[in-house]
């Protein structure tokens, strides 16, 4: 009887364990980080699991909402920009603590502006904000309203604070990266294994029924840079979500659970190819003489069968690239443009009144040079690999001989950017800002990634000239139709000139597991956790862990 | 010869002969994309399915066993002749040359191999077709990949000149070159002859590792490094296990050549 007694109690003990355990475990999401973040200061974010945790703990004056792509207000619950471009005045919401309790108000603000333009820190968010030789000025108005004022307009300066995290003025330095005004707060960080984030019980938002946000207790993000593993480990149940998925696995998931697997429609990410068109780059000069000339390339454009490289090498979930704006960005997109259709025959023709002659089966030049050219692209994407297989099959049916050559990153780079040692590249664009001006480091002839002939003295074509001038002009105008229609023309030239070839745009891919409940996936970066104050998961789930 | 290495000659043997026989086997060749029909699983016109942009997986396993198998032996020719001339005339003269040579072969040991050859691959031409970068991947293991055998090569020949016949050989007269090729090389046969095939598997290993990093043979060739990379992502190919030959022909392969080898020569 005594050890029945006692076998009972040792039984009831482990139940009760378990369940505190799982009391413990809460209702926690969990998903991977492809590294170890860099830094928990929101003001030194530069890699992705970094941006990650900043999206996840950091409290901003306004957001861009992922779903509707238009700037909703956070912490300051309106805010006023100057006509020149030159300031902006935010009026704060009251009543707000950061994560250790410490009030919020417009020195938090300034203290964080300050800290943000301060040269010492060297924070690329902070680049984006400096417009003109002088210094970044802070006005406090008020507790609750602060005026920042810039040495020089910046276009687009309101949606430019989605990046800033507000950071505590009064909190001690060690505590400052933890003491945080979003949703979450790092409780744990166990170097290569793990982060555990938990609730901020002072976050400020509540639903529209007035209960208190987030609804997740935790979200555990387990450091994991091997995708197959992050994917069997969703496929067991132990992760919630993948933010990013390819192309292959999204298939794979998708035969066996439909359910998880979201395709949001084509994202802002664009794949292209160029050719190398320096004067002074060491290849052959008739080569820089075809690769200069716009009917080649607007020939080679036509020639590329855009709808099978979505079909083949993305199963579909990929769209034939118009041009530098991916039709997911609502506003900036030209819709007059079209995607350029596959025509063999057509390119053929045109190569051929240029004085290009096919000859069993080779084309040559007018002056008798078999038309042969490498593409190169970087070793170990597999997508850009096979789309430079596919072009080389294209371009061979019009007597266009291709060398396929991949190379480790570095190389790639030191040749294309600065040796000018190679004849055409595929690479990609993982466009963030839907903004043009985010784009003036491409397009600027001056500029160091104008990728087919870069930091030029005085642009060495009249329609490189033409896009300076109205890049230019779109970011000095403060009319966003006006800004609009010079972007327009910039697509149109660029659309008329080919000096990018633009391939396809990417879907925005991801998994979330049927027990996350509200999750929306979109385009924009963070794609399935853009709303994680209001996402929950089912008790079914962690109890099965 | 026994009964395992025989089979495992009639296996190199099938391989090479199914693999020269390529063309006939496999008529639509490695390079044509059947685009209306990527990723398919086997069937009558495709007896491995096709790959991921609709090329005959059978085609290109048989292509990708050709250019394995045939030019890992020419690389281990040259790694080993190169381990004869460096290794056998060290172990042989002595003295300097010998510390000379184990400085060399320390020092090529020592490096990153995968570092030096993407970089080596780095540097080369863009614009070669895919036969020479072939050729060029195995001449560059080749020339890169003597040091191991050398080594070994020195170790015997050293172990020759103090032995008996050779001092014998000195007391008659015998000297320099002559007595070199007349007496040592000879000697050092069944020891060249196993570093030459054991080099054979570590240069195909070699060339699908680069293969595997998308920096082997160039496309639209095929070879065992390429053909392994669609192995990439274990989760992805479950249910499917016809993409597995390339791997298991490797494997094949590779012991059969182990088996082939003489527990002298391994010793050796």
């Amino acid at each position: 009887m005594m050890r029945r007694r006692v076998f009972l109690r040792i039984l009831v003990s482990f139940a009760l364990l378990a369940g505190m355990a799982s009391a413990q475990n809460g209702n926690e999401l969990r998903f991977c980080l492809r590294a170890e973040p860099k830094t928990f200061d929101p003001l030194k974010v530069d890699d992705d699991a970094s941006l990650t945790i900043r999206y996840l703990t950091g409290g901003v004056l306004v957001r861009v909402n992922r779903q509707t792509q238009a700037l909703e207000p956070e912490l300051a619950h309106s805010w006023k920009l100057s006509k020149d471009g030159r300031q902006i005045t935010f009026k704060l919401r009251i009543g707000i603590q950061f994560s250790d309790g410490s009030p919020f108000s417009a020195a938090d603000v300034a203290y964080t502006m300050t800290r943000l333009m301060d040269p010492e820190l060297h924070s690329s968010t902070g680049d984006a904000f400096r417009s003109g030789t002088g210094t970044v000025e802070t006005r406090i108005l008020a507790p609750d309203k602060i005026t920042i004022i810039f040495p020089a307009p910046i276009i687009g300066l309101d949606r430019l604070f989605d990046q800033v995290a507000i950071m505590s003025s009064t909190a001690s330095k060690k505590a400052k990266e933890r003491a945080v005004l979003g949703p979450f707060f790092v409780a744990e960080h166990k170097s290569g294994d793990h982060l555990l984030l938990r609730r901020n019980p002072n976050y400020w938002k509540k639903d529209r029924s007035g209960r208190q946000l987030p609804y997740l207790d935790a979200i555990r993000l387990d450091i994991q840079p091997n995708r197959d593993v992050e994917v069997l480990r969703f496929r067991r149940g132990e992760l919630d979500l993948i933010n990013a998925i390819d192309t292959e696995y999204y298939d794979r998931l998708a035969a066996s659970s439909p359910d998880v697997v979201h395709d949001a429609g084509a994202s802002l990410d664009t794949e292209f190819m160029w050719f190398n068109q320096v004067a002074n780059a060491p290849i052959p000069s008739y080569k820089r003489d075809w690769f200069r000339s716009t009917s080649f390339r607007r020939a080679i454009s036509s020639a590329i069968n855009r709808d099978d490289l979505s079909r083949v090498i993305y199963h579909g979930h990929a769209q034939p690239a118009v041009g530098p704006v991916s039709p997911a960005n609502k506003f900036w997109f030209n819709n007059r443009l079209k995607v350029e259709s596959y025509k063999p025959a057509i390119a053929l023709e045109h190569l051929q009144n240029d004085g290009f002659r096919l000859r069993d089966g080779v084309l040559h030049d007018k002056d008798g040079h078999a038309v042969e050219f490498s593409i190169v692209t970087n070793a170990g994407n597999k997508s850009r690999e096979r789309m430079a297989v596919m072009i080389q099959d294209d371009l061979g049916r019009i007597g266009i001989k291709i060398n396929v050559v991949t190379l480790d990153f570095p190389s790639l780079i030191e040749r294309i950017a600065q040796k000018f040692n190679y004849e055409a590249a595929i690479l990609g664009f993982q466009n963030v800002d839907l903004d043009p001006n985010g784009q003036m480091n491409i397009w600027l002839s001056s500029a160091e990634d104008h990728a087919w002939n870069p930091q030029q003295k005085s642009p060495e074509t009249a329609w490189e000239a033409e896009i300076d001038r109205l890049m230019r002009a779109q970011a000095s105008a403060a009319d966003p139709k006006k800004r609009k229609k010079s972007f327009d023309r910039v697509q149109e030239i660029v659309a008329e000139q080919a000096p990018f070839l633009y391939l396809i745009n990417k879907n925005a891919l991801s998994a979330v597991s049927t027990s996350v409940e509200g999750a929306a996936p979109v385009i924009l970066s963070p794609q399935t956790y853009w709303n994680a104050d209001r996402l929950t998961v089912h008790s079914t789930a962690q109890a099965s862990r | 010869m026994n009964a395992a290495r025989k089979l495992a000659c009639v296996v190199v043997l099938a391989v090479c002969a199914a693999s020269l026989a390529a063309p006939w086997l496999a008529p639509s060749g490695y390079a044509k994309q059947f685009r209306e029909d990527p990723g398919s699983p086997p069937s009558r016109s495709h007896w491995l399915g096709t790959d991921e942009i609709g090329r005959d997986r059978f085609a290109r396993v048989l292509y990708g066993t050709r250019i394995s198998l045939l030019l890992a032996p020419a690389a281990a020719l040259i790694s080993t002749l190169l381990a004869a001339m460096v290794g056998g005339l060290a172990g042989y003269l002595g003295g300097i040359w010998l510390r000379v040579a184990t400085g060399l072969t320390d020092l090529f040991l020592s490096l990153p191999w995968l570092f030096l050859l993407i970089t080596v691959r780095a540097v080369l031409p863009l614009n070669v077709s895919p036969v020479l970068s072939v050729l060029i991947t195995f001449l560059i293991l080749g020339l890169l990949g003597w040091a191991a055998s050398a080594r070994v090569l020195c170790t015997s020949a050293q172990s020759l000149r103090t032995s008996d016949f050779i001092v014998q050989a000195r007391a008659s007269g015998l000297h320099g070159s002559r007595l070199f090729f007349v007496h040592v090389l000879p000697n050092l046969k069944p020891v060249l002859y196993a570093q030459f095939w054991i080099s054979i598997p570590v240069f195909i290993l070699s060339e699908a590792n680069l293969g595997i990093l998308g920096l082997g043979v160039a496309e639209p060739l095929p070879s065992w490094g390429s053909l392994l990379r669609e192995l990439e992502g274990l989760v992805s190919f479950r249910g499917e296990p016809w993409r597995l030959v390339s791997l298991l022909l490797l494997i094949v392969v590779m012991t059969s050549f182990q088996t082939l080898l003489s527990k002298e020569e391994v010793a050796a």
